[in-house]
């Protein structure tokens, strides 16, 4: 559980469109970042948003450091690039595999459908590393917490909260979750 | 993937990394200190002996801040070397330190990374010990009546207490010793060292941001040598060159403490570094970006909060600490060595009481420099194990530290390795190398 995503009340028949429509952009979203498109990562975002992957210890004490910290698609983009451009690590490839949507809560017009609504949703990830000269390991098994608003008919990321089990990192976490 | 799951060459499988036959004697190459032999990587012998010489030696390890256990029966679970210990605020305020490890059969009872307690019991047999690490209670220590059981009785409490390790607090940081006789923690550090020490820490309140925890699949003096290593700084990462934070040319410092041990890699940021560079020395390093611009620079800003000329400050204090003050991030590195060929890393990120909210933000956007994610932390981590890969599989035997001659200890220019040499220097002391 993470603060400010309490379960709420909300309406049944919109909710299976609601999560049939999340796991649709978790899986255009998680084949951008798989595929390594990170020029894309940012289309993904509003303009005012919050991205953050963090260990589960710092989110159950509610310290607020991220592993990855961004304020904003500027801080999206830079991060690609720096990733893309500039950063020096060995190659690897990376899965992402999602599960276990659950809408926590709808607000706005049309039950999450109209534009401007927002709505938040927890899901199960798990990420898959595999280093070129390695073998295929877990390299981090956590939980999204997102916050999506709807613009012009499509899902944004406000809020990503990715939040791992995997305290103690392999290493290091090159790429995005 | 952590080091255990390595396939090509699995570690311990070359003989670098295997005993050595019996009265084998380790020698220093005959060139001194510009050669660097990869056994003091590789060899178990030789970490059994660091162990023991250094970590449960004559040092102050670093075990906790204050503002992790600011109440009576808060506690951390920590490390001395690959030592596990626990970290504990008595009634009395005074913090105490002893091993994680029941005085009956050994089992590590302390399990939380942090905590509150007013005694610590064992889950196994319930032995119960008070906040200073005194054995309280044994059940049925007297037996069952009519039964019989239990201690003899000679059997004295006061002769099974946990094993305690001698503190001392500076600033709020809490160090940690195998050690009696220690000299005093200022002492230890030097007026060198203590000088960026106090900038970070005194009189101020930390408040703690969060934690990074990893393992490095690399020797941990490696960690020491990467920050006695400002060669590196202006050359692997495109971060510092780039935006000026740490290049060469610019006002940069590599202090050293007058036995070589503890270190202060320093610089002050140009304001503007496209204008601060000669084009010769932007031609030397590979990292320079001229067009890398970022699209939100705030993260790089810089707010003068310390009365210092440094705007980067990376302090390396034997054996098994770091202070990372860089611009406006700040934390400290654990440094947990776990074999000869890995490493455990325990970040903790901090700013102080007084930020408001802008500044918190400032320093959680800033941390993207640094961490197992971070834009110079990855890197780092990248290429120590790298490093550690090339020694353990190649044939080859020896690294060579020639930049900067034979000098050891403090210099100013970023190209030379005196610092490193100087650590080796006190470490072959120390290891009777």
């Amino acid at each position: 559980m993470y603060a400010g995503y309490d379960m709420q009340a909300v309406d049944a028949k919109s909710v299976r469109e609601l999560r049939f429509e999340i796991e649709e952009f978790h899986t255009e979203y998680c084949n951008m970042l798989d595929r390594g498109a990170l020029d894309q990562w940012v289309d993904f975002f509003a303009e005012d948003s919050l991205y953050r992957i963090t260990a589960r210890e710092n989110a159950d004490a509610g310290l607020r450091v991220g592993l990855v910290y961004a304020e904003g698609r500027g801080m999206i983009r830079d991060r690609a690039f720096a990733i893309m451009h500039t950063q020096m690590f060995a190659p690897r490839y990376m899965q992402h595999f999602t599960s276990n949507v659950q809408v926590i809560s709808v607000e706005g017009p049309d039950l999450g459908l109209g534009d401007g609504s927002l709505i938040k949703a927890q899901s199960n990830y798990l990420l898959l590393q595999t280093l070129v000269d390695g073998p295929t390991t877990i390299h981090q098994s956590g939980r999204y917490y997102d916050t999506f608003v709807r613009e012009k008919g499509r899902l944004l990321i406000r809020e990503r909260q990715c939040i791992y089990d995997t305290v103690l990192i392999a290493n290091d976490l090159v790429y995005p979750v | 993937m952590f080091s255990a799951n390595t396939v090509i060459g699995q570690t311990g499988s070359f003989a670098k990394e295997k005993p050595r036959e019996e009265g084998h004697e380790f020698k220093w190459p005959a060139e001194g200190l510009t050669t660097v032999p990869d056994w003091i990587y590789t060899s178990p012998e030789i970490y059994e002996r660091e162990v023991e010489r250094i970590f449960h030696g004559r040092t102050w390890n670093f075990v906790a801040l204050e503002a992790e256990i600011p109440n009576p029966g808060d506690y951390k679970r920590s490390f001395v070397g690959p030592t596990p210990v626990v970290v504990s605020r008595n009634t009395d305020g005074t913090v105490h330190v002893f091993e994680n490890r029941c005085a009956h059969r050994g089992v590590e009872f302390c399990r939380q990374p942090l905590g509150n307690a007013k005694e610590f019991v064992c889950p196994y047999h319930s032995w119960s010990y008070d906040l200073v690490g005194n054995l309280q209670g044994i059940p049925f220590k007297r037996g069952v009546k009519g039964e019989g059981g239990g201690m003899p009785k000679d059997f004295k409490n006061a002769d099974h207490n946990l094993t305690k390790l001698k503190v001392t607090v500076l600033h709020g940081v809490v160090f940690a010793s195998f050690a009696e006789d220690m000299e005093p923690i200022e002492a230890y550090l030097s007026p060198e060292i203590l000088k960026d020490f106090n900038v970070v820490f005194k009189d101020r309140k930390l408040k703690i941001l969060g934690y990074y925890r990893n393992e490095l699949p690399g020797n941990w003096k490696l960690y020491h040598e990467n920050l006695k290593d400002p060669y590196h700084a202006t050359l692997l990462h495109s971060f510092l060159v780039t935006f000026g934070l740490m290049v060469a040319g610019s006002k940069n410092g590599m202090i050293a403490d007058p036995k070589g041990r503890h270190g202060t890699l320093a610089s002050a940021k140009p304001d503007n570094v496209a204008t601060a560079l000669d084009d010769e020395v932007k031609k030397e390093m590979r990292a320079y970006r001229e067009d890398f611009k970022l699209a939100d620079g705030r993260f790089l800003d810089y707010v003068r909060e310390f009365d210092s000329p440094w705007s980067v400050t990376m302090q390396t204090i034997w054996p098994n600490f770091i202070v990372q003050r860089e611009l406006n991030t700040l934390g400290i590195r654990h440094i947990v060595p776990n074999g000869p060929h890995s490493q455990i890393m325990l970040w903790t990120m901090f700013g102080y009481d007084t930020d408001d909210e802008e500044m918190t933000r400032h320093r959680l956007r800033q941390g993207n420099l640094m961490g197992p994610s971070g834009f110079l932390g990855l890197e780092d981590n990248e290429a120590i194990k790298f490093l550690q890969e090339g020694v353990r599989r190649s044939p080859s035997e020896r690294g060579v530290l020639k930049l900067g001659g034979t000098s050891t200890g403090s210099t100013n220019s970023v190209i030379d390795e005196a610092a490193i040499r100087g650590m080796y220097a006190y470490y072959r002391e120390e290891m009777g190398l």
